[in-house]
């Protein structure tokens, strides 16, 4: 314990990191969590889907080394995923409307060590959804992939969600509202059928130009190949470092004025 | 601008030439065309306890953003301990409590607690800074779950996290009931002992008067007076000599020093002055008086002098 008298302390130390640490992720995962909403509509929700689209359906083709409920599998998990984490970035929205991020700025927490907080547990969000929906698919055992194809795809999904992380990120700075959630996840669905995520994109269609312009269609086909062993295309790379350069810079744009000091 | 050496009060630890815990250098602070605060010194040395007394929008608010770094001034510097206010908050040295928001309504207080600790390079026991703010038994409670003064207590506790040299304070107890108000500053006042420097801005007059050892008034982003709330009283108005002279006559009325106005009720005077000392003994040694009582203004009087053009309008602000 210190006390300020009768000496003045002033070179006390800056902590490192720019404050950040683990107990800000625990803390903030723990809030996540309690949060029954999100729970539903990012880990129930892509595992219900899963059930009604991939385990209750009587098709049965194979898809490449895999069958047609792991490819719902995994188009689900990307889903979920990507709800989870857009819902994790986008609570700076909430968190700016109550005053917090000001609150913050009163302590040596760096603004950028919060957006790492962010997005972290945005990740860890989405690492929870990916898993719901395998562990699910696994356990009912009617999905079938070799057991690389589960770990890839997985690691596919939940290393591509980063981009929606970010996307949260920047709609939570972009948007003044507390419930920035309810328009979010409409533009979600909207990405997923654009992108060939809840309904597949047939290969050299017309429809495929128009959907290799839009934020899901790389990161879906990425995971999705893994399965098919489709011959790799830079296009999916492509489409999804471009969204995540678009994100990352609006989040910037935004998250400076955020902080600029007026 | 009215000076009434604000410097006499000064305490204690006059010994090493360490930097002020605020400095204020000719600080203006625009938005657009308004000028919300217009050349403002002011400095505060460590262990001093400053209230910011002004009208709604004399620019108590403004300063206080620019002390914290929330704003940088159009012209003039800020500086808390030597430092740029962003780095003095880097080291723990300077924390605040804000009117409103700056919580999460679904963490607790004791998570909301751990997550602010948990920023700063080193900080007090959370449950001891819970005990002094007076909310060690809501530990468990969520944040959204608390009253208002509740979550100010919870604000109050996170400022002290850091034991910060100096605790700025913008209107703390706005809104809360007199309860709420009492309970907060006494929580304020058991930690002042520790010899913090704090500094608080309000538009409560009977705050300033019993927590302050130091009153800064600010009107229309201008210092206006600066002093303790003792001087401050005696600026504004004056005091009054009561005293009650057998006899009374206008001719020993006008012979008495000092006088800025006064009235007769019977053989009792009543003298405003701002110079009650002369009066007094002048009565004493040269007149019959009897029954003197010197009767300092209130600080209200003062303030609603310092910072009126529309006395009613500051009244109701200040009510």
């Amino acid at each position: 314990m210190t006390s300020s008298t009768p000496g003045l302390r002033l070179d006390r130390p800056r902590p490192p990191l720019g404050g950040f640490n683990t107990t800000l992720i625990g803390l903030e995962t723990r809030r996540l969590l309690r949060n029954k909403r999100t729970l539903m509509f990012t880990i129930l929700l892509p595992v219900v889907f899963y059930i009604i689209f991939g385990l209750l359906q009587t098709y049965a083709g194979r898809y490449g080394s895999g069958n047609y409920a792991a490819y719902v599998a995994i188009s689900m998990a990307l889903y979920g995923s990507a709800l989870a984490t857009t819902a994790g970035g986008s609570t700076v929205s909430i968190e700016r409307a109550q005053g917090w991020s000001r609150q913050l700025r009163l302590t040596p927490l760096s603004p950028f060590a919060y957006i790492m907080v962010k997005a972290i547990t945005a990740m860890s969000l989405g690492l929870a959804s990916t898993l719901a929906v395998y562990i699910v698919a696994l356990i009912t055992g009617k999905a079938d992939m070799p057991a690389s194809a589960w770990v890839l795809t997985g690691l596919t999904v939940w290393i591509g969600s980063l981009l929606f992380a970010v996307f949260g990120l920047f709609m939570g700075y972009l948007l003044p509202t507390e419930n920035v959630m309810q328009l979010l996840s409409f533009a979600l669905v909207v990405f997923a059928f654009a992108g060939g995520v809840f309904i597949p994109v047939v290969a050299g269609s017309g429809f495929e130009v128009f959907a290799s312009f839009t934020p899901m269609y790389g990161i879906n086909q990425l995971a999705h190949a893994w399965l098919q062993g489709q011959p790799f295309n830079f296009v999916w790379v492509i489409n999804a470092v471009a969204w995540l350069v678009i994100f990352a810079a609006g989040a910037a744009w935004r998250f400076g004025k955020d902080t600029a000091r007026v | 601008m009215i000076s009434a050496e604000p410097n006499a009060h000064r305490s204690t630890n006059a010994s090493v030439a360490a930097p002020a815990a605020i400095e204020l250098r000719g600080v203006h602070k625009s938005f657009g065309d308004v000028h919300a605060v217009n050349g403002v010194d002011l400095t505060v040395q460590s262990g001093e306890i400053v209230a910011f007394l002004g009208p709604n929008g004399a620019g108590k608010t403004t300063t206080i953003d620019m002390i914290l770094g929330f704003s940088t001034p159009t012209s003039g510097t800020a500086q808390v301990y030597g430092m740029k206010p962003d780095e003095a908050i880097s080291r723990g040295l300077v924390s605040a409590v804000m009117q409103t928001g700056g919580l999460l309504k679904d963490f607790t207080v004791d998570e909301t607690l751990r997550y602010t600790a948990s920023v700063f390079s080193s900080t007090e026991p959370i449950a001891e800074v819970m005990a002094r703010a007076g909310i060690a038994d809501l530990a468990g409670r969520m944040v959204g779950k608390c009253s208002g003064g509740e979550q100010q207590r919870i604000r109050f506790a996170m400022a002290l996290l850091c034991d910060p040299e100096l605790l700025l304070l913008d209107e703390p107890t706005q809104g809360m009931d007199v309860e709420g108000r009492r309970d907060f500053w006494a929580a304020i006042r058991g930690d002042a002992q520790k010899g913090r420097t704090v500094m608080f801005a309000t538009h409560y007059l009977e705050e300033a008067d019993l927590y302050a050892d130091r009153v800064v008034v600010i009107r229309k982003g201008e210092i206006v007076a600066d002093g303790t709330s003792a001087q401050i009283k005696a600026m504004g108005s004056g005091r009054t000599v009561n005293a009650t002279i057998p006899g009374l006559t206008e001719a020993l009325v006008k012979s008495i020093p000092a006088v800025d106005s006064f009235q007769v009720r019977g053989e009792r005077l009543v003298i405003t002055s701002q110079n009650t000392d002369e009066v007094a003994r002048y009565l004493l040694t040269q007149t019959s008086a009897h029954d003197i009582e010197i009767i300092a203004q209130g600080l209200e009087d003062a303030f609603l002098a310092l910072t009126g053009d529309q006395p009613n309008n500051s009244q109701k602000e200040s009510s």
